[in-house]
């Protein structure tokens, strides 16, 4: 069989489209910025009916036509997977071929935007990310990869299982027909094999749900953990905010490397580190949820007991599911009998064993992110307490922990919202950095990082098996930073 | 701070000296093959079951070194001058007296390592603040003297970009775009191992611009918002009606006052930087510190390890301290009473 052309034949009608019109747009660009300073501001006219109209000049024109090619480019953009997917890979290439697989990815994205877009109004903040193209753009690729990542999962986008090897197919290039393939087999390698001869596409589709399943709830856990300690320290004051800042500063003063090359270890997980550390970390959520509804149903114990008892009793099952493992809360019994143990939640009950490299690798992360969390949570604390609403609810006579739940936080929750978003895409970067240097995760993982590191031993001769999990992990974290930024704009603007 | 210093080593030293690392150690050092009671009897021959306390006081030199006598006659020594006369000998042999231990993986004493390989990441830091510092200045301030405007735009993308971009991400662009026979364009080298004898733009462009990068990003954005909140200032609006012209407004007036921000963030920049440096000698094979460190952790070379640590952890809060007493010196409105 013939190897795939990037574009096969639709390459040869919309290839020289999109290279003008990227070509011109850079080109527009560049104009445009220079115009912006060197151009003459447009002339005033005075028509007729009085009114005066100001033309916008050679700049207005400039910035008119980027706008149009950027639409070209797009729509050019949009083409390539409308048509590629439907003539597959056979008569559009590995391009053909990427759409087609990632069809139910495609729909899932149109359904998404097409009730978002309808319902924009009703829908609070989440609607209004809609009114701008920056946060349009960003939430775009971060659903791409949410979408690829759960569709991955189900095994619906793969064209290879992530750990097959096939013969023959060791570093060959992207679209490389598969040697002695059979009937059910998928025909080619779309993004080319590793060094391993695995495929890239099946390893980078696996990857993103690696990071999907773990980045948004360790990011989640650091922020129950900021939260909870960063309210009172910064209501309180005094000697509890001197202790707690105190102790965020410590970790804060690690290179973020560093300590993971402490922390991560397989020596550090034999003496049982990291489960103590998931132990102290994990109740965070409970004392979050106990205060939270505590607080503000405690006037109210028919609703109050049966509700807390759901809830804590929910959480703390979850806590035990997560924690414990074969019968074990903590295990350092390694080989011999030397160690100590913690009896936890039976095994029969234990229907989710977390893998110990996945909980050393979540415990870590959740430890370095939660600091700054922190020190975000106190300063918009120690700016929300001095405001009038809080004065009010002390005089009303409410207690500290409703002031701190039910009056500050709601307020804080716009930066706080659009941090989260940030914090997401730093944490997938810390994750990316400790698959790079092979720290925790198991050495055949697909997340990203190990597949980069994997690959840039050979990176001058065969580039594709470290570049494309490079360029997946830039476009998920460059999509969560723009949806933080269109989040701040709209949210702003209220 | 030094409280804070203290606690940080004591931290560093506790962990990198957990039972688990010392069984490894004496099986490294001693046999593959030894017995649970060989490694006991040569961890506290040499002074490694001791409490945690005493281990971390004879560390810093201010507890004396340990000593054993064999049954053989041979003396087994902390300070490492047993060859010496026996008055000649040294009590104390800490980091208070400069001896920070021997690295088992270069086979020399650790403070030359240190010295050495911090001289060489010092130059990849020099060229990168020299390089990442103008730029994110001049790119924050184009993008912040005219809020809104279309220049603006482009270059808070940008630097959205950069900051969306980790090292490990933009270095291996680099490289396949740069540097590979795939692409063919071999402008660069994807190698900076040569750079250490002899710095060349062309093995030392690759791994200065990835750190640069990164942290520019970051720099440029807050330039941004400083100058925007600054160009927005009464005092502008004055030199505006007085007829000013905008060069002379934005260099003159806004300038310096934008500046006192971004001082700060490039001084707090440093610990990512300390990060970026791991990641791109470890890319780019460049033997400076951040290499150090990875070699010292894969080894289970403890004393390397905690070097190692203690002087980032310094360098850390010594760039804290530089900041906040020059945020202090740079504002006029904060005076220290």
């Amino acid at each position: 069989m013939e190897p795939l052309t990037w574009t096969g034949g639709l390459g040869t009608v919309l290839d020289p489209i999109f290279f003008l019109a990227a070509g011109l747009l850079a080109v527009s660009l560049v104009l445009q910025v220079i115009l912006a300073y060197a151009a003459p501001s447009g002339r005033a006219q005075i028509n007729p009916d009085g009114t005066i109209a100001a033309d916008t000049g050679p700049y207005g024109m400039v910035s008119r036509a980027s706008m149009y090619l950027l639409l070209l480019l797009i729509a050019t953009v949009l083409a390539y997977i409308a048509v590629g997917a439907v003539l597959g890979p056979n008569g559009a290439g590995i391009v053909g071929g990427l759409a087609r697989r990632l069809l139910p990815v495609w729909i899932a994205l149109v359904l998404l935007y097409a009730v978002s877009i309808a319902y924009k109004r009703k829908l609070g903040l989440y609607g209004k990310l809609f009114d701008s193209t920056v946060g349009m753009i960003g939430f775009g690729l971060v659903m791409f990869w949410v979408f690829v990542g759960v569709f991955g999962a189900m095994d619906l986008i793969i064209t290879h299982q992530p750990l097959d090897v096939v013969s023959g197919m060791k570093n060959k290039v992207p679209g490389t027909p598969l040697r002695g393939a059979e009937d059910g087999d998928y025909a080619w390698y779309l993004l080319g094999g590793d060094n391993l001869a695995r495929d890239v596409f099946s390893r980078i589709v696996k990857g993103a749900w690696e990071v999907i399943k773990i980045a948004p709830f360790a990011t989640l856990f650091a922020f129950m953990v900021g939260i909870t300690l960063g309210l009172p320290a910064a209501y309180y004051g005094g000697w509890l905010d001197m202790l707690i800042s105190f102790l965020a500063n410590l970790i804060l003063a690690f290179p973020v490397i560093l300590l993971f090359y402490l922390l991560v270890t397989p020596e550090i997980s034999a003496v049982g580190v990291p489960k103590y550390m998931a132990m102290f970390l994990f109740a965070f959520p409970i004392i979050f949820a106990a205060v939270l509804l505590n607080s503000r149903y405690h006037t109210q114990p028919s609703l109050r007991t049966p509700l807390m008892v759901i809830v804590l009793g929910l959480l703390i099952y979850g806590y035990l599911v997560m924690v414990s493992d074969g019968g074990y809360l903590l295990d350092t019994r390694r080989g011999d009998a030397k160690g100590y143990t913690f009896p936890g939640l039976p095994s029969a009950l234990d229907f989710f064993d977390m893998p110990p490299g996945i909980l050393v690798v979540f415990v870590s992360v959740v430890f370095v992110n939660s600091p700054t969390v922190f020190r975000i949570v106190r300063g918009l604390a120690l700016d929300i307490k001095t405001r009038d609403y809080v004065a009010a609810a002390q005089t009303r006579g409410e207690g500290p922990w409703y002031i701190m739940l039910w009056e500050i936080l709601p307020n804080a929750r716009g930066p706080l919202i659009v941090d989260f978003c940030l914090r997401i895409g730093y944490t997938t970067i810390l994750l990316g950095t400790l698959g790079f240097f092979g720290l925790g995760l198991p050495p055949d993982s697909p997340d990203w990082g190990t597949t980069i590191n994997d690959g840039r031993k050979l990176l001058s001769i065969y580039p594709h098996a470290a570049i494309f999990p490079a360029v997946s992990l830039l476009t998920l974290v460059l999509g969560l930073n723009l949806l933080a930024d269109g989040l701040r704009e709209e949210s702003l603007k209220d | 701070m030094l409280f804070t210093a203290l606690c940080l080593t004591f931290i560093v030293f506790f962990l990198t000296n957990l039972e688990p690392n010392l069984e490894k150690l004496a099986k490294t050092e001693g046999n593959f093959r030894m017995s649970d009671e060989a490694v006991q009897s040569w961890l506290s021959d040499r002074g490694y079951t001791d409490n945690t306390f005493v281990k971390f006081g004879r560390w810093m030199g201010v507890a004396p070194g340990w000593e054993t006598v064999k049954e053989d006659g041979t003396v087994l020594r902390q300070c490492r001058d047993a060859k010496l006369p026996e008055e000649d000998r040294a009590t104390y042999c800490g980091v208070l007296q400069g001896d920070w231990g021997y690295s088992l993986r270069f086979k020399t004493d650790v403070s030359n390592v240190i010295s050495e390989r911090l001289g060489a990441t010092g130059k990849l830091m020099f060229f990168v603040m020299i390089f990442m510092v103008p730029m994110a200045l001049i790119v924050g301030v184009l993008a912040g003297m005219r809020e809104g405007s279309g220049l603006d735009r482009s270059l808070s993308t940008f630097s959205i970009a950069t900051t969306a971009t980790p090292e490990y991400v933009s270095g291996v662009i680099f490289i396949a775009v740069f540097s590979s026979s795939a692409v063919g364009l071999k402008w660069f080298k994807g190698s900076a191992t040569s750079a250490l004898e002899d710095i060349t733009f062309e093995n030392f462009t690759l791994p200065v611009l990835t750190i640069a990068l990164y942290g520019m990003g970051y720099v440029a954005r807050m330039t941004r918002a400083s100058m925007t909140e600054v160009m927005t200032a009464q005092f502008i609006r004055t030199a505006r009606l007085k007829g000013v012209s905008f060069r002379n407004i934005v260099l003159k007036h806004a300038l310096r006052n934008a500046l006192i921000a971004p001082f700060t963030v490039i001084m707090l920049q440093f610990p990512w930087l300390l990060n970026g440096v791991v990641i791109v000698e470890t890319l780019f094979n460049y033997k400076g510190f951040g290499w150090a460190l990875v070699e010292a952790a894969s080894n289970n070379d403890i004393e390397l390890l905690l070097a190692v640590s203690v002087v980032s952890v310094a360098v850390v809060l010594i760039t804290q301290l530089i900041s906040d007493i020059g945020y202090v010196y740079l504002n006029p409105r904060i005076r220290v009473s």
